[in-house]
């Protein structure tokens, strides 16, 4: 690590949404040829952070600074000029044009008449992918590549321009280990150059493999650097969830009902395999893992989304088949989705629709809708719930994101199920909701609904679960007693860090 | 307070704006030309646009579940075809050639239903491969002639399309019936219900248990019905038809549905809205007719309505007048 | 890797393969089975088969550039109408008559003018309102059909003028100009596609519109050229036509959009923009008009191409979905 001046700086970055400060001053620097980790929990404002940077969001006060140049990012393409990269977690390609064109796209050399200088396109190029070492060329159409030669084209256009920040958002989420190495390869080549790099990641292995030094992030607040020599897992653990000793537990004692659900060594292809679990009327099981663990991928199988490719569901000890959902409904399943606005709400619906929607047609009156049987049942969860709403007639798009998941619940409880999943309660809502929704998570356990919690957050399946569940990689490495577990084994169950495979 | 006033006015103005628009229209034209809502005139607009009226009746189903259907034109050519050949062989007679017209007419609807609800292809490319195959079943089933009615003094197939009931010209009574009738089943019943979301966020639908693909194929075949209905009024009322006597009109329906507000991405528009929409279209027509001008001009006027009222839709929607794009 | 290239070679090939078949089968059905006395694959008959394919297959060159880009036309066959019919009374204004001859390449460029005009105004109605182009040409459908019978009400336009016939008839090697307009605009446009930075930047945009405004690409100014293409191309058809036919009727042109569209669909261009080519599209137009010649040749009935094509079309999607599947993994949504 070369010592001079930052080649990023940014002080006391602040940006509020409505009812939530994603950002509250958030500082520090990354100098060049550096390898600097970016962790939090998910929702402790990273994904923020990047979209200020790259100019998607304007922040509400706080300075960027460019080799301590002060600069206004005033959208993507600013963040360019300024040499400010970003390899996403998402894709941003046209997968029908060529790898040249996709690296240089919006920057196509010219000839006479508008033509495209496909030689000097292509020698640029191959020159780029020469140091990268990739097994395709500038020829190459995108959509041909596998996703990991897919992210060498993103990281191929950071290249093209004079960097001094790249930004790697959860790079390995997608890529098999062989791939892995190659990404790594190319980072340290970056680094040899002088880049500095931001490395966002959940996998501590990676992290402390990588990178030079971290900086955590704790809803929205930054809370410190250290220098990865000089430091550990553990402690960085504590910093990301703060609370870690006297972090809220579950210690309820509840009486337990028989198993409600059990599922024997299910699998779908490769999303999940050999998922073995039971849980109890009167219990909350939380899942835990990183996104693309394949948790959302059971529920979807349990709520018959998806097809089981092999394994078994029980309910109430009966072997069950579930087709669809309409078949899971009937069964006593009910699914609050993963996605709110995508697969949970139809946001131009008002609320009392959005929440009667899957009984809408038990709630008749002769062949009409009843407008009284559907009130009753909207005026009853929304009094239970304490949704906030203007009136029943408030098109649900207009809410906030609290209520809207409280919609949401609403319409599934209602459904009066017996085994209740619900998909990353508290994503995108402000903090008081969320408590809300982690007490009335408890409160149904305690009226015998089994109850089954899947999130990122770890202080929200040690709050509200009874047994924990963590996956990694498609897989149930471990199952852990809420009370028991410390966060340091979890973290490494869901980081697929060796030797904790149950 | 003023602000407040000004806010929800301007919220009546966007969400009923075209209601607004067509009183406006009324009222002016009224004005300058009181004949104009005179009763026959009133009869007289609504009758002659009771046949795109119906059709684009079944469209807003369509439409509101988040699909197109661009095959109504040339299945309305069918299936007046198909009625007045019935018609006339001895076999079956007026009585039989209605309900076996109504019969193939709702298999050509199944088929588009099929397609586009349990297989989900593409609607716009569908039923774009329907009109042209429908075109081409018409011409192969009519053997490329015009059809007519031979005795027509010897039948009572004329009173769908010439008959009055009530002193109200039938073809106005049964499209205010069907109007009347498909509005209720869509505002009030649990199927419309689920068309709305369907149309409005089909994934989210199906995360409800929603059964998608049935409710695609519905609209569809209520689209046919409609579609056969206005195809017997249109061979009853000229007692005869040519094979391409729908072409073009599937664009002409769509118009009307996206005029009465109808988005093209679904999940909202509703039965009263469409019939504003086919009302306006006919109203402007007669207007002008009146105004000394050509039927003609009208198609210039309904373009710069149209374009106007899916505008100020997107823009008030947006908060601004003009796109962001670059 | 092999996998997708070979996938996409299936898919660029099919629509060839499919025209190689119909040869084969008319030809074979003709012969054996006695159903026509002369060949099929017969170079008048070919000749004459990209000529009558011009029209449409001019316009259809514009819809697959329009398409690539995202959006869809469904104004064009208005726009040809109008223009031939700006083109046939023009030649009868008294200073153009007074000109003679010399008002031929006069009237050809008001036609080609109120083409790319009317496209230019679709195009800045979609940028500048943001409304969606299947609207804004729906709308434009009908104004500008409205616009062809104000011009001259409901009756035909004509101009007779025998050099313009002779040039329209007139050949090089076999191929009268329609044909060979139509081939030179294959041509042009195909270089413009593949070879030019804005013909790049368009499928970029149908393609990842996101990405391509994030890397700076001007989305408006791209869709506005290209309409003002798709109404230039179909005012260019209605010259190619209308010069040898000297009359429009003001219906004509009617269909042409969904024709466009078929033609387009069929060659492999995809409706959400991003990938499509025009030699694609070219073995549409070809494949439709083969299809309509091979049923006449073999004595079936000609009204039975519209149930074929119309078949054909949906089986090519259906085809192409399955050809896209991902299997046992997908989410049942």
């Amino acid at each position: 690590m070369t010592d001079h001046t930052p080649a990023l700086r940014l002080e006391g970055i602040v940006k509020t949404f409505p009812g939530v400060r994603a950002l509250d001053g958030v500082s520090f620097s990354v100098l060049p040829g550096e390898v600097h980790a970016l962790m939090g929990e998910n929702g402790a404002g990273k994904s923020t952070l990047m979209k200020v940077l790259g100019g998607i969001y304007q922040p509400d006060a706080g300075k960027i600074f460019i080799e301590e140049r002060e600069t206004e990012m005033r959208g993507p393409l600013e963040a360019k000029a300024n040499g400010v990269m970003f390899i996403h977690q998402e894709l941003s390609l046209a997968e029908e044009l060529s790898v040249a064109e996709n690296i240089y796209l919006g920057e196509l050399p010219r000839k006479s008449f508008g033509r495209v200088d496909w030689a000097t396109l292509y020698s640029r190029t191959d020159a780029i992918l020469e140091k990268l070492k990739v097994g395709f060329n500038a020829r190459t159409l995108v959509g041909d590549l596998s996703i990991a030669n897919q992210q060498m084209v993103e990281i191929a256009r950071a290249l093209t321009v004079d960097a001094k920040a790249v930004i790697f958002d959860e790079p390995t989420a997608s890529l098999t280990d062989a791939e892995k190495v190659v990404l790594f390869d190319v980072i340290e080549g970056l680094k040899a150059q002088g880049v500095g790099i931001i490395y966002i990641s959940h996998r501590m292995e990676e992290i402390f493999k990588m990178t030079d030094r971290i900086s955590v992030l704790r809803d929205g607040e930054y809370r410190g650097t250290l220098n990865t020599a000089e430091t550990n897992e553990d402690e960085i653990t504590q910093m990301m969830i703060g609370r870690s000793l006297d972090i809220s537990r579950n210690v309820e004692q509840v009486e337990l009902g028989p198993v409600a659900l059990r599922v024997e060594n299910l699998s779908c292809g490769h999303l999940f395999e050999d998922a073995t679990f039971e849980v109890r009327e009167g219990e909350v099981l939380g899942f835990y893992g990183l996104v693309g663990a394949g948790r959302t991928e059971i529920a979807e199988t349990l709520f018959g989304l998806r097809k089981p490719t092999s394994g078994q569901i029980y309910l109430k000890g009966e072997a069950v088949k579930i087709t669809s959902p309409i078949d899971a409904i009937a069964k006593g399943i009910s699914l609050v989705p993963e996605s709110r606005k995508e697969q949970g709400l139809v946001l131009g619906m008002n609320c009392r629709d959005n929440m009667t929607l899957p009984q809408v047609g038990d709630l008749t009156a002769g062949p009409f809708v009843s407008d009284g049987a559907e009130i009753s049942i909207y005026d009853q969860y929304r009094d239970r719930l304490s949704i906030k709403s203007p009136s029943w007639k408030t098109a649900v798009g207009n809410l906030s994101g609290g209520n809207q998941q409280k919609i949401v619940i609403g319409k599934w409880l209602s459904m009066q199920p017996e085994v209740l999943i619900v998909d990353e309660p508290t994503r995108g809502i402000d903090v008081g909701s969320k408590s809300e929704i982690h007490n009335l998570l408890r409160g149904l356990a305690k009226q015998g609904y089994a109850v089954i919690v899947i999130s990122s957050e770890m202080p929200e399946v040690l709050h509200v679960s009874d047994r924990i569940v963590a996956m990694y990689h498609g897989r149930i490495m471990r199952e852990f007693c809420a009370t028991e577990v410390t966060e340091d084994s979890l973290i490494q169950a869901i980081s697929g860090i060796e030797g904790t495979a149950a | 307070m003023a602000d407040q006033a000004m806010k929800s006015l301007g919220s009546v103005l966007a969400r009923q704006g075209i209601l607004v628009a067509f009183i406006l229209f009324m009222v002016s034209f009224t004005l300058w030309n009181p004949r104009f809502i005179d009763i026959d005139n009133v009869f007289g607009v609504i009758r002659s646009s009771a046949i795109l009226g119906i059709m684009a009746l079944g469209v807003t189903f369509v439409v509101i579940g988040g699909n197109l259907d661009l095959s109504v034109g040339s299945m309305l050519s069918f299936s007046a075809i198909v009625v007045l050949d019935l018609h006339e062989n001895p076999a079956f007679g007026p009585a039989l050639a209605i309900p076996a017209m109504f019969a193939m007419t709702l298999c050509l609807g199944a088929i588009n239903g099929f397609l586009i609800g349990y297989l989900r292809l593409n609607s716009l490319i569908v039923t774009l491969g329907m009109l042209s195959a429908i075109h081409g079943l018409t011409l192969t089933y009519s053997g490329g002639q015009n059809m007519d009615i031979a005795n027509q003094n010897e039948t009572w197939f004329d009173v769908f399309g010439r008959g009055e009931a009530l002193g109200i010209p039938v073809p106005v009574l049964i499209f205010l019936l069907l109007a009347a009738f498909l509005g209720i089943v869509l505002a009030k019943t649990p199927f419309g219900r689920k068309v709305y979301a369907v149309g409005g966020n089909g994934t989210a639908a199906t995360f409800s248990g929603i059964p998608r693909a049935r409710v695609v194929f519905m609209t569809y075949l209520i689209s046919a019905f409609c579609v056969a209905t206005a195809g017997l009024i249109q061979a009853s009322r000229t007692m005869g038809a040519q094979n391409t006597v729908g072409q073009g009109m599937e664009l002409e329906v769509l118009a009307a549905v996206i005029l009465g507000g109808a988005s093209l991405l679904g999940g909202s528009g509703t039965i009263f809205k469409t019939v504003i929409g086919v009302l306006i279209l006919g109203f402007i027509q007669n207007g002008l007719l009146l105004a000394g001008l050509e039927f003609y001009v009208q198609f210039v006027v309904t373009w710069i309505i149209i374009i106007l009222a899916v505008w100020l839709d997107i823009a008030t929607k947006r908060g601004k007048l003009w796109s962001p794009i670059a | 890797m092999q996998n997708e290239t070979l996938k996409r070679l299936i898919k660029n090939g099919a629509i060839w393969a499919f025209i190689v078949i119909q040869l084969v089968f008319f030809e074979v059905a003709g012969r054996w089975w006695s159903l026509s006395d002369s060949a099929f694959m017969d170079l008048d008959n070919m000749l004459l088969l990209l000529k009558q394919s011009a029209p449409i297959g001019i316009i259809a060159i514009g819809m697959t550039v329009v398409m690539i880009n995202g959006n869809i036309d469904l104004s064009v066959g208005a726009t040809y109408a109008l223009a031939g019919i700006v083109m046939l009374d023009s030649m009868n204004w008294p200073f153009m008559e007074a000109m003679g001859d010399a008002a031929i390449p006069l009237a050809w460029l008001f036609a080609l003018f109120t083409g790319a005009i009317l496209g230019l105004i679709n195009g800045v109605i979609v940028w500048k309102t943001g409304v969606d182009a299947f609207i804004v040409t729906l709308g434009a459908m009908l104004g500008y059909r409205g616009l062809v019978f104000m011009y001259n009400g409901e009756n035909p336009t004509y101009h007779l003028n025998w050099t313009m016939v002779d040039f329209a008839e007139a050949d090089i090697l076999g191929l009268q100009t329609p044909a060979l307009v139509f081939i030179a605009v294959v041509l042009i446009v195909w270089l413009m596609m593949t070879r030019t930075v804005h013909g790049r930047n368009a499928y970029a945009i149908g393609d990842n519109r996101e990405a391509a405004v994030n890397a700076g690409i001007r989305v408006g100014p791209h869709i506005v050229v290209n309409f003002v293409l798709i109404g230039f191309l179909a005012a260019l058809s209605a010259v190619a036509f209308y010069s040898g036919s000297g009359s429009v009727n003001p219906n004509d042109g009617m269909l042409f959009e969904l024709w466009a569209i078929t033609a387009v669909v069929l060659g492999g261009t995809k409706l959400a923009g991003g990938r499509g080519s025009i030699i694609g599209t070219l073995g549409g137009v070809i494949a439709i008009q083969l299809l309509r010649k091979g049923l006449g040749h073999i004595g079936a009935d000609t009204e039975t191409v519209n149930l074929v094509i119309g078949t054909i079309l949906i089986a090519v999607l259906f085809l192409d979905r399955q050809l896209n599947r991902k299997g046992a993994e997908e989410l049942k949504v």
